[in-house]
């Protein structure tokens, strides 16, 4: 009993320190960019790298989504006579929850890991010290530009993933029963306001922050050679979803709340 | 020629620098005062006193692990030190916010154990990259400095090359030029020739000896390449446990009694 408790007080202890530390961090990063220049070619090159490559990923989990959400829908709400509803249904769940959460997901599982692999290789190998050492602010060439090219690009993201999921429920909606693709944009968007739009999607930048802050942290304390590349590479990936998974539980209830 | 004198609190042998540090008649743009540094329970620094002039090279020599490459990090600022003074052409750099301590680091050049290049950048971008960051030079004017310090280690055929294509000897040349870059009055080197087989090692130290002559530096060489040190540097240090046990020539080395020295020596030649 009284190892179960030294166990938890050390896991907690360790869960603080990490929050602090995360805490100066943050502090850093936003110091590097209210007292310096924007390094925007990093930036372009890091939006690049983040946004583009990371497209075709959340084209095609949209896509998937939308033939799922198709395929389940459909058969549930046969069963309650209200077939008629399946687009707005669909096109609501897509935009509202599934689009902002899968890409933020797929975002921090393709992005997290590679932020954190390459901030830690970069750290073990001394480039990191080598920044510094030429003075220049690595939180500010490093860190500021991954975090703002996240908080950038994940709401794009999330439009393309909406519209492939949008457009894949549609066509596994007319595979079952044929309907024009008029009449199902028309049925899907005709109760849709921006309050439905806009929150849902701008608060993928919020994502953005946790993985780019999350990644970033991890990749640039590592320590232990390759097998501290792996770890870092691993806790961005576990961490920043977990964050994004929990935020979303409080942006939601903010968002009804705000933009009922 | 004596060259220590024996410090009656530890009893260790200890050089000039001790007694330069406050030297005020010569212009001294590296100055370290009772330096202290601890890993957790670890002592590693315990006091050092150093002081480098422009133009000469102060080879630290030492056992690995005895925190040579602890005190160059300490001296351009990528490690704290626990207690003691770092002054940098006067300037006491301790204390110093970030973009101050970049200011001073811009008069400094560091080459690291590994050479540290970026290995997502060229050879060319490694070189050039103190300067893209760090001066207002057009891009055609830019392209010629870094052709011309590539030129000056003779990796000038080498730009478009990734340093996973090049030698262990070739990414040391190529961190040198990088250290140049920004003209530095104060050379630092981790470990110049560790790694490397003894033939490209004595190529890399006659190259730190042409550009110390041309730029005039302060340099510190931490190694534990005693050749290297006594082609390299006319005054060195052992550092032993925390402290600098000896100062002097190479000979002066050679010549002391004391049981560590007479052993690193013995070993290291």
């Amino acid at each position: 009993m009284p190892s179960t408790i030294t166990s938890a007080t050390t896991t907690i202890n360790r869960s603080l320190e990490w929050i602090g530390e995360l805490g100066l961090f943050t502090w850093q990063v936003v110091r590097a960019l209210v007292t310096g220049p924007l390094e925007g070619r990093e930036l372009l090159r890091q939006i690049d790298e983040i946004g583009s490559k990371s497209l075709p990923l959340v084209a095609l989990a949209g896509a998937a989504i939308g033939v799922v959400l198709a395929i389940e829908s459909r058969s549930s709400l046969t069963r309650f006579g209200a077939k008629s509803m399946l687009p707005a249904a669909v096109v609501f769940t897509i935009i509202h929850e599934m689009g902002p959460i899968v890409t933020g997901l797929v975002v921090s599982g393709r992005v997290g890991a590679g932020i954190g692999a390459e901030l830690g290789s970069m750290k073990v190998t001394e480039q990191i010290d080598a920044i510094e050492a030429s003075g220049v602010n690595p939180y500010r060439l490093l860190a500021a530009t991954r975090i703002l090219a996240c908080i950038l690009v994940l709401p794009l993201l999330t439009l393309a993933t909406d519209f492939c999921g949008v457009i894949t429920s549609y066509a596994a909606d007319a595979l079952a029963e044929p309907i024009s693709f008029h009449l199902f944009i028309h049925n899907g968007f005709s109760q849709f306001g921006f309050n439905d739009f806009l929150p849902p999607t701008f608060k993928t930048a919020v994502f953005g922050l946790i993985i780019g802050l999350v990644a970033c942290f991890q990749g640039m304390r590592t320590r232990g050679g390759t097998e501290g590349v792996g770890r870092s590479a691993t806790s961005s990936v576990v961490l920043s979803s977990l964050i994004v998974i929990l935020a979303d539980v409080i942006l939601v209830k903010v968002i009804v709340e705000f933009f009922p | 020629m004596k060259t220590t004198v024996n410090d009656f609190q530890t009893g260790i042998e200890r050089g000039p620098a001790a007694q330069i540090v406050d030297d005020g008649n010569v212009e001294r743009p590296v100055v370290l005062r009772g330096l202290h540094k601890s890993f957790g329970t670890q002592k590693v620094l315990n006091g050092i006193d150093i002081a480098v002039a422009h133009g000469e090279t102060l080879a630290v020599l030492g056992r690995s692990g005895t925190g040579k490459s602890v005190l160059l990090k300490i001296i351009i600022g990528l490690e704290k030190r626990d207690t003691g003074s770092v002054v940098i052409h006067g300037q006491e750099i301790t204390n110093l916010r970030i973009d101050q301590l970049n200011e001073i680091r811009k008069k400094m050049g560091f080459l690291f154990q590994q050479a540290a290049l970026y290995d997502s950048l060229t050879v060319e971008e490694n070189v050039a990259f103190p300067l893209r960051h760090n001066s207002k030079m057009p891009e055609s004017e830019r392209r010629d400095r870094v052709k011309e310090l590539l030129a000056g280690v003779g990796m000038e055929s080498d730009l478009k090359k990734m340093p996973s294509d090049i030698s262990g000897g070739m990414k040391k040349r190529v961190g040198l030029a990088r250290a140049l870059a920004l003209d530095p009055d104060i050379l630092l080197l981790d470990e110049p020739t560790a790694g490397l087989d003894p033939i490209t090692s004595g190529e890399i130290d006659e190259l730190i000896l042409k550009l110390q002559e041309e730029h005039n530096m302060a340099s510190i060489v931490v190694t534990h390449d005693l050749q290297s040190a006594r082609t390299i540097a006319r005054r060195l240090a052992l550092l032993h446990q925390g402290n600098i046990v000896i100062e002097g020539s190479f000979e002066d080395l050679e010549r002391s009694d004391d049981e560590f020295v007479s052993d690193f020596m013995r070993r290291g030649t």
